[in-house]
């Protein structure tokens, strides 16, 4: 947290710099339990080495709102990695890969309210550690994916099965990826931006 | 499969799930972000992770050293989030940096494009075609 003076500071590499005109952005979330592989499908699409952000939380921010109690509290240090794809001269397109439990998520403003949609990245072999974040999804009208993060050692189930398991409608696209490969990963955030185009003519 | 079932939930009423600001929902490019009060009784920026910042001068003797650094970093468009990880300072420090720069016309902030109730198809169709260049 302490700041180490300007000197330090390296910004992003002279290839990394976006140019004026760079000034709409759009954010996407890719949510799931830890070694899931968030940080794995980021820095397979992003065009930047996957960066770090992260937010104190304290006693204070978790809701208690008493400044005498300050004294006492305990801070976790929560980080989010994210990355960035330029799709136009002006439009930018971010993807954070954020931890799964809610009690993270009001840190940063907006994170899913703006967001224009979410990946849910599930490992089969722990299938329930994302039945949490489904539903917080579900409850805050958040539309998602689901990717199917396919390690090797792995049970392998069918498509169906596993939405039978994670009792998702029909319309939810599922998709298998391995989150190391770029060209799988990017599969991954066309089908979301499919969902979503379907969902706005739907809705039109 | 073995695996115990979750139960599907219904989406809840707002303010759970606010909606989005309609004024921010077009992505207006000239839409400034409006300073609103903060919890502390301070006045904070509402500002996003990918709220896109850039400085409008460069820095003079008299800002912060952290400011200045922000104003070395913006000046090509740069999202909270980068000036946030290039200055490994959390996300509310540097919002909190911000406000005070945004208030005295140092940088100015560009609001994202945020997810709308009816969500604008054109957009939609540039990011896939942005996604299957990659
Ligand atoms: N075999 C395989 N390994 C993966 C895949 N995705 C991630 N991993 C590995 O799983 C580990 C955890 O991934 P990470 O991206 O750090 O997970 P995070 O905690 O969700 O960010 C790393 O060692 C990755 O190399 C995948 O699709 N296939
Ligand atoms: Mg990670």
């Amino acid at each position: 947290m302490d700041f180490k003076g300007s000197d330090t500071i390296t910004g992003p590499r002279t290839e990394d710099v976006l140019p004026s005109t760079a000034t709409a952005a759009v954010k996407v979330v890719i949510v799931g339990g830890f070694g899931v592989g968030k940080t794995t499908m980021v820095g397979a699409v992003s065009e930047i080495r996957p960066l770090t952000t992260e937010e104190t939380m304290t006693q204070a921010s978790i809701g208690v709102d008493d400044n005498s109690r300050i004294e006492g509290k305990t801070a976790t240090t929560v980080a989010m990695d994210f990355g960035r794809i330029s799709i136009s001269e002006q439009l930018i397109l971010y993807l954070f890969g954020t931890p799964g439990q809610e009690r993270f998520w009001f840190l940063w403003n907006g994170l899913f309210e703006g967001a224009l949609g979410a990946v849910v990245l599930v490992d089969t072999r722990r299938l329930e550690v994302s039945f949490d974040v489904i539903g917080r999804l579900e409850e805050r009208g958040v539309p998602f994916v689901v990717a199917v993060n396919t390690f090797p050692d792995a049970p392998s189930h069918p498509m169906e099965a596993l939405r039978h398991a994670l009792d998702l409608p029909d319309e939810v696209p599922m998709v298998n990826c391995d989150a190391r490969l770029r060209a799988s990963s990017r599969d991954v955030l066309l089908t979301l931006m499919n969902y979503l185009h379907a969902l706005a003519l739907q809705r039109s | 499969m073995k695996t115990p079932r979750r139960e599907r939930r219904e989406k809840l009423p707002s303010p759970s799930s606010p909606a989005p600001d309609p004024g921010s929902a077009k992505g207006d490019p000239e839409r400034l972000y409006v300073i609103t009060g903060g919890p502390d009784g301070g006045e904070r920026a509402a500002l996003d992770l990918v709220t896109m910042v850039v400085a409008c001068s460069t820095p003079s003797p008299t800002v912060q050293p952290e400011q200045a650094a922000i104003l070395r970093l913006c000046r090509a468009p740069l999202s909270v989030a980068e000036i946030s990880a290039y200055l490994r300072l959390p996300f509310s420090v540097v919002t909190s940096l911000l406000t005070d720069l945004l208030a005295t016309e140092l940088v100015e902030s560009r609001a994202p494009i945020v997810r709308a109730v009816l969500p604008d198809r054109s957009l939609l169709e540039a990011v896939m075609h942005g996604l299957q260049r990659l």
